[in-house]
């Protein structure tokens, strides 16, 4: 069972991928978008580091919940709300729950990827963080290692879609052959999750 | 609705020169003595491009005077972050809406509407009336 203490982890380690990551993203960002989307989401999981050592909340909803929320407030651009809606739908989906089991995690996170579905209007194709994310959950029944698998070649395969959300829709065809930065970024997420999980499980071992 | 309450305008850009510009030109079309509350939530805390969720809910709180807030937005990330604010419940007056309209057109139709003391139905519906002014 996972209790909110792996939820904390999970977002420590995303923080950590994404400061690393952070110039990448960036230059992923360069060509098709306006070139903030490390920096962003930087300042965005440095404040979910933040406020979760501050308010250190005790059940893995209310973990996923504050850092969404805290997204939403501090990325500044489109990539806070969709990653806030992410977290936030996904710790609602929890509940109260002290513990919860990886198949409810994994039904959570579809209901988050739902929500972002909404929330943005992309579906798979659109070259965008939902092409990572849909395959990533759905693999998630099987292990956190394959959906993080899924979560990394669903962000290769956006490299020749044409966009078809956001600023880069606005590019057209100029927008095939770069690979998407928030479908890259939610990769990062992913794996940071895995790596959570497969730590966890290297340590209970 | 309190008796001659405004409905509320909140004009929220990528840029806080644009949301501050655009509110002052629908002010000063809707004339003198017209009392609307408007305010604009342009880019980042810190002054940049972007949007920002802590500016949009200090705006909308600035000009709920009971009535109802109307949201106008730019584009991306403020429209996603209206909706997300508005998802969360409690950031927003209770009685806030994104209102889906033109920026510019939008926010002027919005404030000469409010001056007049329509609900905040009436002026939404303005406001999205100004997408059908066709330009050619």
């Amino acid at each position: 069972m996972l209790h909110a203490d792996f939820f904390r982890r999970w977002m420590t380690a995303a923080a950590a991928s994404v400061e690393r990551e952070a110039e990448r993203l960036t230059a992923l960002d360069s060509p098709i978008g306006d070139a903030d989307h490390g920096s962003n989401l930087h300042r965005g999981f440095a404040a979910v580091v933040a406020v979760l050592e501050k308010d250190a909340p005790d059940t893995p909803g209310a973990v996923l919940v504050l850092a969404g929320r805290q997204l939403i407030s501090t990325v500044g651009g489109a990539s806070g709300p969709l990653y806030g809606t992410l977290l936030r739908r996904t710790g609602k989906a929890l509940g109260d729950a002290v513990e919860v089991s990886e198949g409810q995690l994994a039904d959570a996170l579809r209901a988050g990827v739902d929500a972002v579905m909404t929330l943005g209007g992309a579906a798979p194709g659109d070259k965008t963080m939902i092409d990572a994310l849909v395959p990533a959950v759905a693999a998630l029944d099987e292990s956190f290692t394959a959906a993080r698998s899924a979560a990394e070649e669903g962000a290769l395969a956006t490299t020749p879609l044409q966009a078809r959300k956001g600023r880069a829709s606005y590019l057209g065809e100029r927008s095939i052959g770069h690979q998407d930065p928030g479908a890259t970024s939610a990769a990062l997420l992913i794996a940071a999750l895995a790596d959570t999980a497969e730590h966890r499980e290297a340590t209970d071992a | 609705m309190p008796a001659g309450a405004r409905v509320g305008i909140v004009l929220v850009s990528h840029s806080a020169a644009v949301a501050a510009s655009v509110a002052e030109l629908a002010k000063g079309l809707a004339g003198a003595g017209a009392d609307v509350p408007v305010a604009p939530a342009g880019g980042t805390d810190d002054g940049g491009l972007g949007t920002s969720a802590e500016l949009i809910s200090a705006a909308a709180a600035s000009v709920d005077r009971g009535a109802g807030v109307a949201v106008l937005t730019d584009l991306g990330s403020a429209v996603l972050t209206v909706k997300a604010l508005l998802a969360e419940g409690d950031e927003l007056p209770g009685s806030t809406r994104l209102v889906d309209a033109p920026f510019v057109e939008g926010a002027v139709a919005a404030v000469v509407t409010a001056s007049t003391g329509a609900d905040l139905a009436a002026v939404a519906a303005a406001a999205a009336e100004a997408y059908a002014y066709r330009k050619e």
